[in-house]
């Protein structure tokens, strides 16, 4: 019962901590508990219970109904391919054979790639912001990477096909294959438009996402916790490391999370640099697919039922692998956040 | 040493007074050796947040191996005093100071005083009791030396003798790797007592360490500082009058930014020799 123990002491005009917040949270969650053992009294709160409640259900209500959805359009490529259609890389309308194993491989690949690359840079630029950036620059500066947030998907894919896409196939590919070309992550032609772009395009749309929720996670954490380390004689960097990022992990993990769901959902940028050609290949410098992608590219023009339904399921896919890896995300947040409070900001 | 008889000189600062009310060794000798164990003194110490003047060049002398308490109405500088004193007053964002503060004499805001090092002779213990979550109770103890990436030599017996102090060794000795915060509230500040004496600091500043706790735990950490200011230089900082004549050898009044008056703490609650100081300790405002 550490959590209890932590809000002993409730602060008097200090900044809303996470832990008061939780512990707030806490109490209405008994307090709604006890309203359902039915000891609401007053016709009104009863009624702003129900009303609420539904409003709560109807989230539950839409996302079962979608699965449900999805499901049954699905359902031929299902019954035709079985387990097989995660398997099989064939993607072939004209002889009615369908696999998803390319697109799974597009999107898992290129979305962890890019939060490998955006993580860390996100956390920097998370930490400054909340620890280090004298106040005249803390605004402005957060402000512009909230806006980077906002500028639409369509405007990173064109930059991705004009500015991003030549530079890498005249620069850093070469180079690239020119210095670690034994790797066989670096061979190949040097197209520019490839999984590499799509990697980058990816990271950069969910730094932002990252950095500013991070941000967020570390201003939460009690100023009593860095004033606490700095008076034992830590410098401003073993007091972020040692004391403020351990507590805030839970909700940098979380912050991590948006940015993982952001880059698996992503079609408009990737579709446009990703290369769009459903192969498997080691090399970062060969073009890739996704699952977003190949559905946004390919529904209109389905024909066949068989075709119709083998892309649904790949939106099935999607859809699942976001499930999964965000559920594997919330179990890391459970065991290393032993204060399980940012995660519920994120 | 020139510092030192300077602060002597200040006014209101009755050596001769203090020394035969209260305290019967060495200092009741002669007031040239009570200038000698002057730990710490400030020298028209002003501190400002933004525009306004928190602080009015307040000059204090404290004694070494003496407890001494800051008393005076919510808002008077008390607090933003003694984080003078251990440089974290310039860590809060427009917060600026002048003035001199020493330490065995020697001016603490010079560039030749790294204000790291300084934190580890100068301990701090705060308002509200603030162990390190995600530690247990046992690297709480050492989390001075763990931030700073290093490793005491017997590890375990700092612990003991460091949780032995802070008269909290025998409720946590078999929970040791419990997390801090499964504390109570009084543990708790005992433990964050305990993590300041780790680094066996020559200072321990105290920003009113019993306001969060209720008073049973408020009467274990004060007969906690009562025996601490024999080995340790105290200053702390209560709003509380009663505290302060129970725990403290020597007594300041700050009314409004302004060192009203400092005596022994016998004196300044018995004989108050400024109105203003009466007032409060009579309870007519504070």
């Amino acid at each position: 019962m550490t959590l209890k123990q932590d809000t002993n002491s409730p602060s008097v005009g200090a900044p809303e901590s996470w832990v008061s917040r939780l512990w707030r949270s806490l109490q209405s969650l008994r307090s709604s508990l006890s309203l359902r053992k039915g000891s609401v009294v007053n016709p009104a709160d009863r009624a702003f219970l129900w009303v609420t409640g539904i409003l709560a259900g109807m989230v539950i209500l839409v996302l079962g109904a979608i699965t449900l959805q999805m499901i049954r359009t699905s359902m031929l490529s299902i019954r035709q391919f079985g387990w097989h259609f995660l398997v099989s890389k064939d993607w072939d309308p004209v002889l009615d054979a369908y696999g998803a194993l390319p697109y799974i491989y597009g999107t898992v690949v290129s979305s962890l790639l890019a939060l490998a690359l955006a993580v860390p840079i996100a956390l920097g630029i998370a930490i400054y912001l909340a620890e280090l950036a004298p106040n005249w620059v803390r605004r402005p500066l957060g402000f512009l990477v909230e806006l980077l947030a906002a500028i639409p998907s369509v405007i990173y894919g064109l930059w991705g096909i004009f500015v991003l896409a030549p530079w890498l196939r005249e620069t850093v590919q070469p180079f690239l294959a020119k210095t670690l070309g034994f790797l066989p992550f670096f061979q190949g032609t040097p197209r520019g438009l490839g999984l590499m772009a799509g990697v980058l395009i990816l990271a950069i749309m969910i730094l932002p996402t990252i950095a500013s929720v991070s941000r967020d996670v570390l201003e939460a954490v009690p100023s009593t916790l860095r004033e606490g380390a700095l008076a034992l004689g830590a410098t401003r960097w073993e007091m972020v490391r040692k004391a403020v990022l351990p507590s805030a992990s839970s909700g940098i993990l979380g912050a991590v999370i948006l940015g993982l769901g952001r880059a698996l959902g992503e079609t408009m940028a990737v579709t446009m640099v990703i290369g769009n050609r459903a192969e498997i290949s080691l090399s970062l410098f060969d073009p890739s697919y996704s699952l977003a992608s190949v559905i946004a590219n390919e529904y209109a023009e389905a024909s066949g039922d068989l075709y119709l339904a083998a892309l649904t399921e790949l939106g099935l896919i999607l859809f699942g692998v976001t499930v999964v890896l965000n559920i594997v995300a919330r179990l890391l947040i459970w065991r290393v956040g032993k204060v399980p409070a940012g995660a519920g900001r994120a | 040493m020139n510092a030192l008889s300077s602060t002597l000189a200040m006014p209101r600062l009755d050596l001769h007074d203090s020394a035969s009310l209260l305290v019967s060794d060495q200092e009741a000798q002669s007031p040239a050796r009570a200038s000698q164990s002057a730990k710490m003194a400030t020298e028209n110490l002003s501190a400002w947040f933004g525009k306004n003047k928190i602080l009015k060049e307040i000059s204090l002398p404290i004694r070494e191996k003496r407890v001494t308490a800051l008393i005076g109405p919510s808002g008077c500088g008390k607090s933003t005093y003694i984080r003078c004193l251990n440089r974290l007053h310039e860590v809060i964002p427009g917060a600026r100071m002048e003035g001199r503060v020493l330490l065995d004499g020697q001016d603490v805001y010079t560039r030749a005083m790294d204000p790291v090092a300084l934190r580890r002779r100068v301990g701090m213990v705060f308002q509200r009791p603030n162990p390190f979550p995600t530690l247990s109770i046992r690297d709480n103890v050492l989390a001075g030396w763990k931030l700073a990436g290093m490793r005491p030599e017997r590890p375990d017996d700092l612990v003991e003798r460091s949780l032995r102090q802070a008269a909290l060794w025998d409720e946590v000795k078999d929970v040791l790797n419990r997390s801090g915060t499964s504390l109570s509230g009084g543990q708790q500040q005992r433990l964050c007592i305990a993590r300041a004496l780790a680094l066996e600091p020559e200072v321990l500043l105290m920003d009113e360490p019993c306001s969060a706790l209720d008073p049973i735990a408020t009467a274990k950490v004060e007969e906690l500082i009562h025996q601490l200011g024999e080995k340790y230089t105290i200053v702390i900082v209560t709003h509380s009058m009663q505290q302060a004549a129970r725990v403290s050898h020597y007594t300041a009044f700050l009314y409004l930014g302004d060192l009203v008056e400092c005596n022994t703490t016998d004196a300044l609650f018995t004989r108050p020799a400024d109105r203003r100081t009466e007032d409060y300790i009579t309870g007519r405002f504070g």
